[in-house]
């Protein structure tokens, strides 16, 4: 596939959001020591980051004016169920920033919030893990990974917040559980990785045809300049970027900000977490261009060869 | 303002609603219900391709294009169709494939749509309901008035028959000439395809496949028809015959063919 910006930009930013809000909400259910005025900012925060993922989502649209159509089909399309529980996830977080802004406390919203942002990564991950021929996104580590990865960079996220807010205790309650979680993404990942090198494709040139020769191969596609189906789905980058951008991410992503939180953990300092958050940001964004890169879609079999 | 609210409003008998589908010229009688997912229907339209007999001229090509572009799904873009990289909307095309090797090879010219399947995963991804197959005849259709441009139906297609507008930003696909198989009035003899009609060879044949009298279940029957990847269970209507071995009269020896 060829990577959409829109797309890319989206399910990173909004992935990030859920973590950090899920990381809040857990932390105070469990008596992490929060000030009042920093889970006001992070809920800021994250509604901000829920914002820029809706308008980039709207970029991916050919005609946004009527994405509000979009909700209707819930019954069977995850992109549907997506649209709807993005905004109910938005009016939560805005909701507890009001209601906290009232003076009001309850543990109700926090768990809400939790229980959204878990339905939230399901329904987009299942956008892509439900394209059966795509089998690269076709595996239950697709779900994993989409959790993992929001919930990894969310703990980054508001362990770096706390460390610029020199909420020492905090960054030292969170630090251990975003290595962890970091590392645990790490695993999945690299897991997803290990599954797609070993992936026979169903989708042969002989079976896209049905002609049986053993030896067979397109002469012409049937246009010379390209079309829809040459656009989307080839992203025309070299096998060598590919595997740059592989290790690229694996290094930016995962496994420099678990260096970074050891030393963060090891050291007492804040700065490492800075750092991680820093280092790990444009990770996650080359981690979800490569899921995209990386899957091959039957419909290729048929757009190889202009003449 | 009427309309959307409307929509909104009956989004919840999505499925029994009525589908807008404007007839060029007269109206067309059956109201286009929508088929649910994983129903059987009575009656599915299709194309069976004769690989047989295609030459790879594009006539299809072309007389859909002409006929599509200037009908209900039109119009259909071009862009820069006189530059250096023309680009545009087709709803069909026609590959050229090459089997075995030089000098024992075979040259295949495959004519690709819409495979109008009895279970499109097109259909069901669709998050506004403007991808939706035709319950009277099985005719998979975009609601161009409905559709949000998201390319998501695209992608669940492991055909790759549905091509976006770039101008209009919608997604537009193989509509069976739906627009003129029902037309009255037409002439009976021209109330099929234009991609049919245009056929030199006569490799393309058209009917309903749900009934094993008509011209297109004979010939998947006798002449083995198969659909294309079948490992996604997605039941293309459309099929293909494959080639044969051309028997020459009167010899009684090896036909010339390897």
């Amino acid at each position: 596939m060829n990577p959409a910006f829109s797309v890319v930009v989206f399910t990173t930013i909004v992935g990030a959001a859920q973590g950090l809000v899920v990381t809040l909400a857990l932390a105070l259910l469990w008596g992490m020591p929060l000030a009042g005025d920093i889970v006001i900012t992070t809920l800021i925060i994250a509604e901000g980051m829920l914002l820029v993922g809706l308008v980039a989502s709207f970029g991916h649209l050919g005609r946004p004016e009527r994405a509000w159509r979009a909700v209707l089909m819930w019954r069977t399309s995850w992109l549907s169920r997506e649209v709807i529980i993005l905004p109910v996830f938005m009016g939560i977080v805005a909701l507890w920033w009001i209601t906290l802004r009232m003076g009001i406390d309850s543990v109700l919203l926090p768990i809400a919030a939790i229980a959204v942002a878990g339905l939230l990564w399901y329904c987009t991950a299942m956008i892509y893990a439900c394209l059966r021929f795509v089998q690269e996104w076709a595996q239950p580590l697709t779900r994993v990974n989409f959790t993992l990865i929001g919930l990894s960079s969310g703990l980054v996220l508001a362990t770096a917040l706390a460390a610029l807010a020199g909420e020492t205790r905090l960054v030292h309650a969170l630090g251990p559980h975003a290595l962890w979680v970091t590392l645990a993404a790490w695993a999945g990942r690299m897991l997803a990785l290990r599954h797609n090198a070993a992936l026979k494709h169903k989708s042969t040139l002989q079976s896209a045809t049905g002609i049986k020769a053993p030896l067979l191969v397109q002469k012409s596609m049937g246009m010379s300049a390209g079309s829809f189906n040459t656009r989307e789905f080839f992203h025309g980058r070299s096998h060598a970027m590919l595997r740059q951008v592989k290790l690229g991410f694996i290094v930016l992503a995962f496994a420099l900000p678990v260096v970074l939180a050891l030393w963060g953990i090891a050291s007492g300092s804040l700065l490492p977490w800075i750092l991680a958050m820093l280092v790990q940001a444009p990770g996650l964004l080359a981690e979800r261009w490569f899921f995209f890169a990386q899957a091959k879609h039957p419909q290729n079999l048929y757009y190889q060869v202009v003449s | 303002m009427i309309r959307w609210l409307q929509d909104l409003l009956n989004a919840n008998l999505m499925a029994e609603a009525p589908a807008p589908v404007t007839p060029r010229s007269s109206p067309k009688p059956p109201v286009s219900a929508r088929a649910e997912q994983g129903e059987t229907l009575a009656k599915q339209l299709a194309l069976v391709i004769d690989l047989n007999v295609c030459v790879g001229c594009h006539a299809c090509v072309t007389s859909c294009k002409q006929w599509n572009t200037s009908g209900s799904a039109g119009p259909l873009a071009d862009e820069q169709p006189y530059g250096a990289n023309p680009t545009g909307t087709f709803f069909n095309r026609v590959q050229t494939y090459e089997a075995g090797t030089f000098p024992r090879t075979d040259t295949i010219h495959f004519p690709k749509s819409c495979l109008h399947c009895e279970d499109p995963p097109c259909v069901p991804v669709c998050p506004t309901g403007a991808s939706y197959k035709r319950k009277e005849d099985g005719i998979v259709l975009v609601d161009y008035d409905k559709c949000i441009g998201c390319k998501y139906c695209a992608w669940a297609c492991p055909y790759g028959a549905r091509e976006i507008d770039e101008e209009r930003q919608v997604m537009t696909k193989c509509t069976l000439c739906v627009d003129r198989i029902y037309d009255q009035k037409l002439p009976k003899e021209d109330r099929k395809p234009a991609c049919v009609q245009a056929c030199p060879t006569g490799a393309r044949l058209f009917g309903d496949v749900k009934d094993p009298n008509s011209e297109v279940s004979i010939a998947i029957r006798e002449r083995g028809g198969y659909s294309l990847m079948p490992e996604w269970e997605t039941s293309p209507a459309n099929q293909y015959l494959p080639r044969r071995i051309t028997e020459i009269a009167g010899d009684t020896a090896e036909s010339g063919r390897p």
